[in-house]
């Protein structure tokens, strides 16, 4: 139908038909992927909002542009929308949404309609998010420790809660979906060891996804019960046990710093074998250190307690299982270093991001290292050294990756390339204005500001000042890419079936790809990253 | 504008020095890692770059390297450990004969007191030279005492006493930060740290001690709380005596045994039905919502006083000059 109206263009995903409908009861994984797409993007801007209220107000020492209350909720739902609302759906629903199908050479999702529920429960819970918002927010922090949380706060609580509580399913769901496509969907000849690294690494966090995000669901409700019913269960003047509330809190919410990492390792290891021209170093390796790290990262979560009143043994167990994690993060970045040996090495935008994500990564991580660190962590936890660390993974690692991924797929989700010159800038700001943002940050920690505060004391003024100038530089390279991008749509150059050279089974079907993603089903019979067999060159990007 | 930007916070504890001195050790080793990484991704992304005609060189992996950066990374992170841990350690058990502050902390203030009964807020004297172990309580929600220039931080929770202590190396007024966010005016939860040359300090103690003692105001609310009409202390009445009962090991009625530590005594106070002692009937009412923490504190310190030498609390109340002598011998013996 939709080739009578267009008969020039090849029919695909986009166009195969047309209306509100269309999308809002599609279960095309792609289109699904568009509209998490759209829905995640819109939420990071409104995050972006309180982390530009949040550094305006560090500008000076006294809290001077807002009330300490409303400055709270600022910090509050930065916290709650970027971790709940971005980034634990940021790669996964958008990019693995989209590829995880094609790269087994699969029509779908294992439950394609399940992939839509998860995006409608996605969408009630951030409208209702949004709806507290605007009633007046939250101000407990994104961590709803108790008994603030449960007894002090002014605030609407437990609808931010019932939010958190809904949100958690959305994730569920995906997990679910990834597992079973994982499992049952490949292509024939498409063995566990010809996956690219990309459905590893989300295999791993689907895991994670699955067995952690229970738990904060159920945290969060018991913080609702005791709120409106006084049940005691974390509030010790009703005989309950507040640190009991951290534990339960940090056992998903540890975790959930590995749902949102591993897709980005995810992202770095196809765009750095793609723009070296070279298999990954040590496959099995990188894939089993994304299992690694999901394992692992079950273990570590009361790191986050060293000072909360744990015994000292709880302590040191918990340092020692947190080096043991460090391990496969490292064994990650080494193999990504070792790929780029002896490779034919070009600098499109999305290698630019890994080169930024490598670096940035590394300093996240090794930071991690001092945390660990049992004398270091009573010191700097609770400061702006911990703010530092988590922005370098989180937003360094995951954020880079994101954008990376973006701009490397974007020819297959839209047909059209984004403008290079362009993305090289924006590349550009966002490094530069992410190290002028967080390095000072470090520093601040270290000298002892503690984080939260509205108010600060005079000698630390400099650094935050640095850091609201690289913030303001950051926010620049933010806004860039939602421009040029929606620019592209229309007027980019046609990108073609594979741009890059790439490998991959994504890039052997059509930009877009059709709506069941390939002609034929694919028989596999080679390795992933096999780029001997395809030309040395990368011909766009340079 | 470089010279307002301090890198560290003062040292001005025992353990800024060699948390400082772990720091640096982190700083070089992660440093040397760092920097390894960002040199060879850079190297390689200039040798290596695209040039027409070029082949890449197609490598599997290398089980040796893969060996090589899983175990050195891994032994460095042990050494990180236990360097880390036996810092920890040192900080984590005070020391027997460490004089003793105690610290309840409310939305959105710091209230001190000194076992001579001397009243602060959000204010802390202490002498140079000498252990201090803080004994801390919330009244509300969580808040952390925390001092960057001694390098300590323990969250102060509600319904349970943590403790934490120092001992100063050098005078001078330090920050007090609350560091675990508690409401609206967390950033306003701050005071300051004074730490005064011994004589210096007990002029200052002398000066502002005049109520008494935290022992004898313990002693007094006692009796008006009628906790002596069943807690004699000449014969065991409906209620243990409480003689010698401090820090020891008590038989509960299930046939367990706990310490009667500060925690143990104000879970007593507050819900005694929960750990009865061994021979007597769970007759006590509870005292939640008809006591403050600081009258817990004073009950508690009462308690103490009972177990030292009868002159002790007598002591206490008498003179700074004698104070740090008095506690010190009274704590070795019960000890």
């Amino acid at each position: 139908m939709a080739t009578v109206a267009q008969p020039i263009e090849r029919q695909n995903y986009l166009n195969a038909n047309y209306g509100w409908k269309s999308w809002l009861l599609t279960t095309d994984h792609k289109r699904i992927a568009l509209l998490y797409l759209i829905s995640i993007t819109f939420m990071f801007f409104v995050g972006g909002f309180f982390a530009t209220m949040i550094r305006l107000e560090l500008l000076t020492p006294a809290g001077d542009l807002m009330t300490s209350d409303t400055y709270n909720k600022m910090f509050s739902m930065h916290g709650i929308v970027m971790v709940f609302f971005f980034l634990v759906p940021s790669i996964p629903a958008t990019l693995g949404n989209f590829l995880i199908p094609m790269m087994l050479g699969a029509k779908d999702l294992a439950f394609p309609r399940i992939n839509l529920l998860s995006w409608y429960i996605y969408m009630v819970s951030a409208v209702l998010m949004i709806y507290v918002i605007i009633t007046g927010g939250v101000d407990t922090g994104w961590t709803f420790y108790a008994p603030f949380s449960t007894t002090y706060s002014n605030t609407n609580v437990v609808l931010a809660g019932i939010a958190i509580f809904i949100n958690g399913f959305s994730s569920i769901l995906t997990g679910l979906n990834f597992i079973v496509t994982t499992h049952r969907m490949r292509a024939p000849g498409m063995t566990w060891n010809r996956m690219p690294l990309f459905v590893w690494s989300h295999y791993a966090t689907s895991v994670i996804q699955v067995l952690g995000t229970p738990v904060i669901a159920i945290t969060v409700l018991l913080v609702a019960i005791e709120r409106i019913w006084h049940v005691g269960i974390f509030d010790p003047k009703v005989g309950g046990d507040p640190v009991l509330f951290q534990h339960l809190f940090w056992f998903y919410s540890h975790p959930a710093v590995y749902i949102m990492i591993l897709p980005s390792m995810a992202v770095m290891s196809e765009v750095i074998t793609c723009f070296s021209r070279k298999r990954i170093f040590g496959y099995q390796f990188v894939a089993l250190a994304s299992i690694a790290i999901a394992v692992l990262g079950f273990l570590v979560w009361a790191h986050h307690l060293f000072v909360a009143g744990i015994s000292a043994y709880a302590a040191l167990v918990f340092s020692l299982l947190s080096y043991f994690v460090a391990v496969p993060s490292a064994i990650k970045v080494f193999n990504w270093t070792a790929t780029m040996y002896k490779g034919q090495i070009s600098y499109a935008t999305p290698m630019l991001y890994a080169f930024g994500f490598i670096g940035l990564f590394t300093m996240g991580g090794l930071t991690g290292l001092f945390l660990a660190a049992l004398g270091i962590d009573v010191h700097v936890t609770d400061t702006y050294f911990v703010i530092a660390h988590f922005h370098f993974i989180m937003v360094g690692g995951a954020v880079m990756a994101y954008l990376s991924g973006i701009h490397f797929w974007w020819p297959k989700i839209t047909g059209r390339m984004y403008p290079e010159a362009w993305g090289k800038i924006a590349a550009g700001l966002v490094f530069i204005g992410f190290n002028l943002t967080f390095l000072p940050q470090f520093i601040l920690g270290y000298v002892g500001m503690p984080r939260r505060y509205h108010a600060y004391s005079g000698e630390f003024q400099v650094l935050n000042v640095l850091s609201t100038a690289g913030a303001s530089i950051l926010a620049v390279g933010y806004l860039l890419p939602l421009v040029y991008l929606l620019w592209s749509l229309r007027y980019g150059e046609l990108a073609g079936n594979n741009p890059w050279n790439a490998v991959g089974l994504e890039w052997m079907t059509s930009s877009p790809p059709p709506t069941f993603n390939f002609e034929e089903t694919p028989v596999v019979t080679w390795e992933a990253y096999q780029y001997d067999d395809v030309p040395q060159e990368v011909p766009v990007g340079r | 504008m470089w010279q307002n930007v301090p890198l560290w916070p003062e040292r001005a504890s025992s353990f800024a020095n060699n948390v400082d001195a772990l720091y640096v050790f982190l700083l070089v080793t992660t440093g040397f890692f760092a920097l390894l990484v960002f040199v060879l991704v850079a190297v390689f992304a200039i040798k290596y770059r695209q040039k027409p005609g070029g082949v890449a060189t197609q490598i599997e992996g290398s089980l040796a390297l893969e060996a090589t950066w899983t175990l050195i990374p891994f032994g460095i992170f042990m050494l990180m450990f236990v360097w880390g841990a036996s810092v920890y350690l040192n900080e984590a058990q005070p020391p027997k004969n460490a004089m003793d502050i105690f610290v309840v902390g409310k939305q959105w203030m710091w209230k001190l007191q000194h076992p001579e009964g001397v009243r602060e807020i959000n204010q802390l004297h202490v002498p140079v030279g000498r252990d201090v172990r803080l004994t801390m309580i919330s009244q509300d929600v969580i808040h952390s005492f925390y001092v960057p220039a001694f390098r300590i931080k323990q969250d102060v929770l509600p319904g349970r006493y943590t403790t934490i202590w120092f001992h100063a190396i050098k005078t001078g007024t330090y920050h007090l930060f609350c560091a675990e966010y508690c409401g609206t005016n967390h950033s306003g939860m701050i005071g300051s740290i004074v730490v005064m040359e011994p004589n210096e300090y007990a002029a200052w103690l002398s000066s502002g001690a005049s109520e008494g003692g935290m022992a004898m105001d313990g002693q007094k609310l006692f009796s008006e709380l009628g906790c002596s009409s069943c807690h004699r202390s000449d014969t065991q009445g409906r209620g243990p005596n409480l003689a010698g009962v401090y820090g020891k090991q008590v038989m509960l009625d299930t046939g367990s045994t706990v310490v009667a530590d500060d925690n143990y005594i104000r879970d007593s106070i507050i819900n005694p039905g929960s750990k009865v002692v061994s021979g007597f009937k769970p007759i006590m009412p509870t005292f939640s919502g008809l006591v403050s923490e600081d009258q817990l504190m004073a009950l508690i310190a009462y308690v103490k006083s009972l177990s030292q030498p009868q002159q002790s609390a007598q002591q206490a109340a008498a003179g700074p000059g004698q104070v740090p002598a008095a506690s010190n011998t009274g704590n070795e013996k019960v000890q």
